[in-house]
Formats: structure tokens, C-alpha cells, sequence
């Protein structure tokens, strides 16, 4: 007993650095390293501007991660982060360090085609308001769409789900133009529709629609009819039955649904962009390829695949948050 | 003329003559039930007791409303059953609460579904604390044990004051300790709040522990095999001579003495 105790008073007296372990001072040393060779490693074939820039901001990161682990003793949370993220940090300063390496500093890869993350920087120092504008279109472009197709994608699958009537009607429609690829609809629908956007709108909702479609359905279709029966005999009339009970227990599904909308939405965003809408991330990495202005086109697949991230991120936040009920779903 | 309403008794008369009920299945029928006749008395607690699969819980599906019957006579009060009712509440075997709902929610499904949940909401809080369960009202049903679960089920049929509660196998699934806690639990709240009861049941003990009267059912297509009244007032011991003949008699006849 009394061991055990002096065991734990031992623990807590032990240096506090030790709460972080010493990968986050591995990390500060790796970022060093990655900010010393930008800095003073000379560039093999030409003078890339925005070098002292990348140095600058991987000697900020060296800075932020020491600063962290100096307040991380008086913050379990910082602490913890930290904990977590430090072999991450140490890999990520190390593969940029590469990176740099194999482009400016050694000139390895070749040219046009492989820029060094200098030249990302620039980009994005030097054509941020077209960025920003294409990354606008973008998401009005796909907002459009996706909230389109997931809102009629959730009344088709309840209503198949909760009738057979409208079953009747909309399962042969579902069957036939479901697994259709949007894709491949959108020459037809570029000269159907009045404008290249008004198309793209419908073919983003196209591809939402199917999987939100089919899982409502399924998950209307899978509810326990011992649920309604409870219900039932507690006066429920069909209204409560189908807003109450089907649509609720149905929401594990429709996310699932959702998940799988939103990621169909994404290639056929880009493919409608770089097919017929002048605006757009799509378009801008398009023209960056016809241009050979390969850094521009790293540094929009960068910001697309951030930003495509962020909407999944947010759509598994909705989530939890709704399907707060559920035990041991996927954390994201 | 509204003075001159018959004050409504607690417990709901139940009659049943010359019911029938077959199943389709794969378009031949199957006999569940056959020619029952039954009457149950306002706040009596009735048992049912069988074998397996004879065609109980058809019976209870019928009396609660959830399918309308092949042929016969089903009356509460004298009125034909033609549909669910509040007043007739089923608690099942499975809690079957809702996950998405927490406790408190689920308890309140009945009021909600009727409409009248606001204004009433104390009625679910009174409800809760009958089942001794008012401190997870902000639970999740997958926080909860079995016998919680299904305690929960109870208070979300209680809630709606019903006049008929219809307990299929309600202690079937919970462990032996649970289910002596929860025997004594339904006996009380039935001897206070005065309701008719009507349980189907796989064991001899707990029927003669909880119900006025046995309804013993033969072998698929449920018939009514024999009706044995227990005259003993509650609590009552397991082990009084008297229960422990009736329960050797039951068995016997259903062929297992």
C-alpha cells in the first residue's frame, strides 16, 4: 500500500518536461534543420524568390512547436495535442526538407513539372484574390448542387421507403439513372440546359442524389417494425410514424448517404469546371495545366484538397452532433 | 348531462367470445388461434400461460388493436376493438425504447403522439419516479441495463394512465434477481394505480406470484385449456403450500408434471 503511494507522489514530482516527451524537441530540431537548409543551402538552377520566405516560415514553425512545449506543463490540453501531433511535425518538417531538396536545392526533378514549395508560397502570395475567386465559385457551385441533390435525394428515399406507391414510380427512375456516372451526362446536359452552370448544378445534385437516395431508403426500409408498434399503441398517428420514428432511426443511414453524395459531388465539380464552367477551382487548375504554371496548379490541388477536407470535417461534425445517440461511430 | 357520466373505473372490462386468428403464410393459413372466449374483470391481473409459440402474443396483438382479428367478438367496455388505443398500452418483451431519444423522451412518446405533452409535462417526471428511475431522465436507452430498459417501458406505458396493460413476456429476458425486483415492482404499481392486466408468461412461479386468475393455452392453435383462479392477497411467498400444489397441477396439465 504504502509503495504504491510513493509511487504516485514519485510520478508526480518527476520534471514536467517529461509530460511531453522529448518529440516535440525532435521536431523543433527537424523544422531548424528544414529553415537552415532553405535558407543557406544554395538553389541548383536558378534563384527561386519566396526562399528566405520558406525559411522563415519553417523557422516559425520550429518557434511555435518550443513555445508550445514550454506551456504544455500548465495545459493538459495543449500537452495532450501536442503528444499526439509531435511525430507528425518531426515527418512533415522532414519530407518538406526533402522536398526542397530534390527541387531548388539539388535540382533532381525535373523543372516545370515539380516546383519546390517555394514556389507554392508565391503563388499564393501572388494570385491569391484569383484563388480566392475560383474557390468562391467552387462552393457556390457545389453548395448549390449538393444541398439540391441531398434534399431531394432524402425526400425520394423516405417517401420509396415509407410508400409503395411512390415506390412504384420512383424505383425504375432510381434503378435507370442512378448508377449512370454524372459524368457521363454532361455533354448531353451542356447543350440541354440554358447555361454550363444551370448543368453543372443539376449533375453535382445528380451525383448527391443517388447514394442519399438509396441509403434514406434502406434506412426507412430497415427501421424495426417493432418501433412503429410501440408507437402505435401509444396513439401515434401516420405523420408521428413517419417525422418521429422511420426518419429519426433512418439518420445513421442518410448520413452514410450523405458521406458517400459528397464525395461523388467533388469529381463531378471539378470535371464540370474543367468541361464548361469558366470559373472555379476546376477551371483555374485547367488553365494553370495550359499555361504550364505547375505551381499554380500544386497550389490549388493543395487548397482543394483543404477545403475539400474541411467540408467532410464538417459534415462528420454535423453529425456527432445529431447522432449523439449512436455508440462507436467513426470518428473522422 | 355531463354530471350524470358514470365515473370512469380505473380498470378496463375485457370481452373476448369466440375468437379465431390464422396467419398467411406463403398463401396457406396457419391456425394461431382458435375459438377463445374470455372475459377479464376490471382491475383483475390476468396470466397466460403456454407453451411456446402457441399463439399468446397473437392474442395480446389483437387485444391492443395492432391487427384486426379474423373472426369473433373483441370488446373493451362493451366497445368493439377495431384499432391501438391509448388506453390499452403494450409493454413487449424488448424495451424497444427509441436510442435517439434520451430517457425522459422516450417516456414522453405517448403524450407527444396524443398531442398533449404540453402542459403535461410533469405527468412524465411523476412517471419516471414510479419506475424509481427520475435521476436518468437525461440517459441515453444504450446507457442502461436490462432491467432499467425495461423499467423505462414501463413508465412510457404508465404515463398514459392506461386502463388495459398488456405484458408481453415482460420479465423475459431480465436475470433472475432483476426479475424477482421487477415482479414485486409491477404488483405494486398495479394494486395502486388499478388497471386490468393481462400477461402472457413462459413461467408457472411468476404467473401464480402476480395474477388473479391463470388462463392455461394448449398447443398451436391456441385453445383454452383450463382457467385456475389463486386466492391469495400480496405479497405472496414463493414457498406457501398452497401455490406450490397449484403450480404441480398447471404443470401437469400442460404435460410437464
Amino acid at each position: 500500500m504504502s509503495s504504491v503511494k510513493w509511487a504516485h507522489s514519485a510520478a508526480a514530482a518527476r520534471p514536467r518536461l517529461a509530460a511531453v516527451g522529448w518529440r516535440p524537441a525532435l521536431a523543433v530540431l527537424a523544422w531548424l534543420g528544414a529553415a537552415l537548409l532553405t535558407r543557406f543551402y544554395p538553389d541548383a538552377t536558378r534563384h527561386w524568390p519566396w526562399t528566405v520566405g520558406l525559411a522563415n516560415i519553417e523557422l516559425g514553425m520550429a518557434l511555435a512547436i518550443g513555445v508550445l512545449a514550454v506551456l504544455a506543463p500548465r495545459s493538459v490540453r495543449v500537452a495532450k495535442g501536442l503528444r499526439h501531433l509531435a511525430a507528425w511535425l518531426i515527418v512533415l518538417a522532414l519530407l518538406l526538407a526533402a522536398w526542397e531538396l530534390l527541387t531548388a536545392k539539388l535540382g533532381r526533378l525535373p523543372m516545370p513539372f515539380f516546383a519546390p514549395p517555394q514556389a507554392l508560397i508565391a503563388v499564393y502570395f501572388n494570385d491569391w484574390a484569383r484563388l480566392l475567386d475560383s474557390l468562391w465559385h467552387s462552393a457556390l457551385l457545389l453548395g448549390s448542387g449538393v444541398l439540391l441533390g441531398a434534399v431531394c435525394g432524402f425526400i425520394a428515399g423516405v417517401s420509396i421507403g415509407w410508400s409503395s406507391a411512390i415506390g412504384y414510380w420512383l424505383h425504375p427512375v432510381l434503378r435507370i439513372l442512378g448508377p449512370v456516372p454524372s459524368t457521363a451526362l454532361l455533354p448531353l446536359c451542356f447543350f440541354l440546359f440554358p447555361s454550363s452552370w444551370s448543368a453543372s448544378v443539376f449533375l453535382i445534385a445528380l451525383a448527391t442524389w443517388f447514394p442519399v437516395t438509396v441509403l434514406s431508403w434502406s434506412g426507412v426500409a430497415s427501421v424495426d417494425k417493432a418501433y412503429y408498434d410501440v408507437a402505435r399503441t401509444l396513439g401515434a398517428k401516420p405523420g408521428f410514424l413517419i417525422f418521429r420514428v422511420a426518419i429519426p432511426a433512418a439518420m445513421p443511414h442518410v448520413f452514410v448517404g450523405l458521406f458517400m453524395g459528397l464525395g461523388a459531388s467533388f469529381s463531378t465539380l471539378v470535371v464540370a469546371e474543367m468541361m464548361g464552367v469558366k470559373a472555379g477551382i476546376g477551371w483555374y487548375l485547367q488553365w494553370a495545366q495550359g499555361w504550364a504554371a505547375y505551381a499554380n496548379m500544386y497550389a490549388a490541388l493543395l487548397l482543394m484538397a483543404l477545403a475539400c477536407s474541411g467540408l467532410i470535417s464538417a459534415l462528420f461534425k454535423v453529425r456527432d452532433r445529431l447522432l449523439a445517440w449512436q455508440k462507436g461511430a467513426v470518428k473522422w | 348531462m355531463v354530471a350524470l357520466e358514470k365515473p370512469r373505473s380505473a380498470g378496463l372490462a375485457l370481452h373476448i367470445e369466440g375468437l379465431s386468428h390464422a396467419f398467411d403464410i406463403e398463401g396457406t393459413p396457419l391456425p394461431v388461434l382458435e375459438n377463445i372466449s374470455l372475459n377479464v374483470a376490471p382491475g383483475e391481473f390476468v396470466a397466460l400461460l403456454g407453451p411456446s409459440g402457441c399463439g399468446k402474443s397473437t392474442l395480446l396483438r389483437l387485444v391492443a388493436g395492432l391487427e384486426p382479428a379474423d373472426q369473433g367478438t373483441l370488446q373493451g367496455d362493451g366497445q368493439p376493438i377495431i384499432g391501438p388505443d391509448p388506453s390499452r398500452v403494450v409493454v413487449f418483451q424488448d424495451p424497444t425504447l427509441y436510442p435517439w431519444r434520451r430517457v425522459w423522451d422516450n417516456v414522453a412518446l405517448g403524450l407527444q403522439a396524443q398531442g398533449v405533452l404540453k402542459g403535461q409535462r410533469q405527468r412524465v417526471d411523476a412517471a419516471l419516479a414510479k419506475v424509481h428511475l427520475g435521476d436518468f431522465a437525461r440517459a441515453w436507452p444504450r446507457q442502461l441495463s436490462g432491467g432499467m430498459a425495461q423499467r423505462v417501458a414501463l413508465a412510457r406505458a404508465l404515463v398514459n394512465e392506461p386502463r388495459l396493460l398488456i405484458l408481453d413476456e415482460p420479465l423475459g429476458k431480465l436475470d433472475s434477481l432483476t426479475r424477482i425486483a421487477m415482479q414485486k415492482e409491477l404488483i405494486d404499481l398495479w394494486q395502486r394505480q388499478g388497471y386490468t392486466a393481462l400477461m402472457v408468461t413462459h413461467d408457472v412461479e411468476e404467473a401464480l406470484l402476480m395474477a388473479n386468475r391463470i388462463i392455461v393455452f394448449s398447443d398451436r392453435p391456441a385453445r383454452v385449456k383450463s382457467q385456475i383462479l389463486v386466492e391469495r392477497g400480496y405479497p405472496r411467498r414463493r414457498d406457501d403450500p398452497y401455490l406450490v400444489e397449484l403450480r404441480t397441477s398447471i404443470l401437469q396439465s400442460l404435460g410437464l408434471g
